[in-house]
């Protein structure tokens, strides 16, 4: 899956989780801070991104994740492995 | 056969599609029972929201808020149950809470205020659901709750829930003494760990699932639906016999040593 492709699919995720429009989720979004997710959206966002990429997020590597762009980097990273 | 037709059916505890109470609901509404969902009321009302669209489905005829810490939500979802249904068949308790800071790390550095709010919410809101159901539950009923076997022995990071989940299924003991006479059967299931959002809150719950993959006789954790199934076979008269019991759904990892 290209970058591009995996971005699209976060957009839609986040959107979708975050009740925001998909315009708004740009690569440097940060979730806590211009999307408006608290700490339980998070989690619902972990489980929705682990789900459609079929990957495992752990805790530490999920507080890593804050924005839009590190959430594909971090699935692309996994998806390469 | 497993037939909850005419069956009204009380569902608490889903946040989204991975509750295991939402497995429940399924299995349930699969076998005919009438169901009600209650939701945890928030500021934003997103679990309202949400958890009203999963369930519509299921067309539940009941849709009310119950945040257990909340007494007059309780009387008012209860007092709900009383106006359109009459009576009460089956309650479903899917409640556990407890901060995140107490479910990782070092067991002692818990507080009073977070043991206490664990044992609010994932023990004694079965006594309060209870209390509130018996009267409702004119012609015999059956009560379902979670437990997990870190309520019996000692799983890293699940800490002070286990304190909770012993209290728990010491609850179903005395809840089942008290109500058998009146026919209602009180059962917990030990589910296997499933990624759900209360999970989630557990220090490394991945590898505890891992661990349960790679140990379980069945090699693998269990799903919502099998956890529903059972939840389905105990609120049936196919087990109208089983009451006070903790029934373990856990591809068999409880009976490992080792």
């Amino acid at each position: 899956m290209s970058q591009e492709d995996i971005l699209k699919k976060v957009q839609k995720i986040v959107s979708e989780q975050l009740s925001v429009d998909e315009s708004e989720v740009k690569p440097e979004a940060s979730f806590a801070n211009d999307l408006g997710a608290d700490s339980l959206d998070t989690v619902e966002l972990v489980m929705a991104l682990e789900e459609e990429f079929d990957i495992e997020i752990p805790d530490e590597a999920a507080e890593d994740i804050a924005t839009v762009q590190a959430a594909v980097d971090y699935i692309n990273q996994k998806a390469a492995a | 056969m497993l037939d909850l037709t005419g069956k009204n059916a009380l569902v608490t505890g889903i946040a989204n599609n991975r509750s295991i109470a939402w497995g429940i609901a399924q299995q349930l509404h699969k076998a005919g029972a009438n169901l009600g969902v209650t939701y945890l009321p928030d500021d934003r009302g997103r679990f309202k929201q949400k958890v009203s669209e999963l369930v519509e489905p299921l067309n539940p005829s009941i849709f009310v808020p119950c945040n257990v810490q909340n007494d007059e939500q309780v009387d008012a979802a209860f007092e709900t149950v009383k106006e359109k249904w009459g009576k009460l068949d089956i309650l479903i308790h899917c409640l556990a809470f407890a901060n995140k800071d107490d479910l990782a790390g070092d067991f002692s550095t818990v507080s009073r205020e977070g043991y206490n709010l664990a044992m609010e919410v994932s023990a004694y809101s079965l006594v309060q659901l209870c209390r509130a159901a018996k009267p409702l539950m004119t012609d015999g009923g059956s009560v379902v709750t979670l437990t997990y076997v870190g309520g019996v022995r000692v799983i890293p990071n699940y800490n002070v829930m286990g304190i909770a989940k012993a209290a728990l299924e010491m609850n179903v003991r005395y809840l089942a003494s008290e109500m058998g006479p009146q026919n209602i059967r009180v059962n917990a299931i030990s589910a296997g760990p499933i990624r759900t959002l209360a999970s989630s809150a557990v220090g490394g719950i991945l590898d505890m699932i891992r661990h349960v993959e790679e140990v379980a006789p069945l090699r693998r954790t269990v799903t919502q639906e099998e956890v529903g199934n059972t939840a389905a076979f105990l609120c049936s008269d196919l087990s109208s016999g089983v009451t006070g019991q903790v029934l373990y759904v856990d591809a068999g990892y409880e009976i490992m040593g080792m």
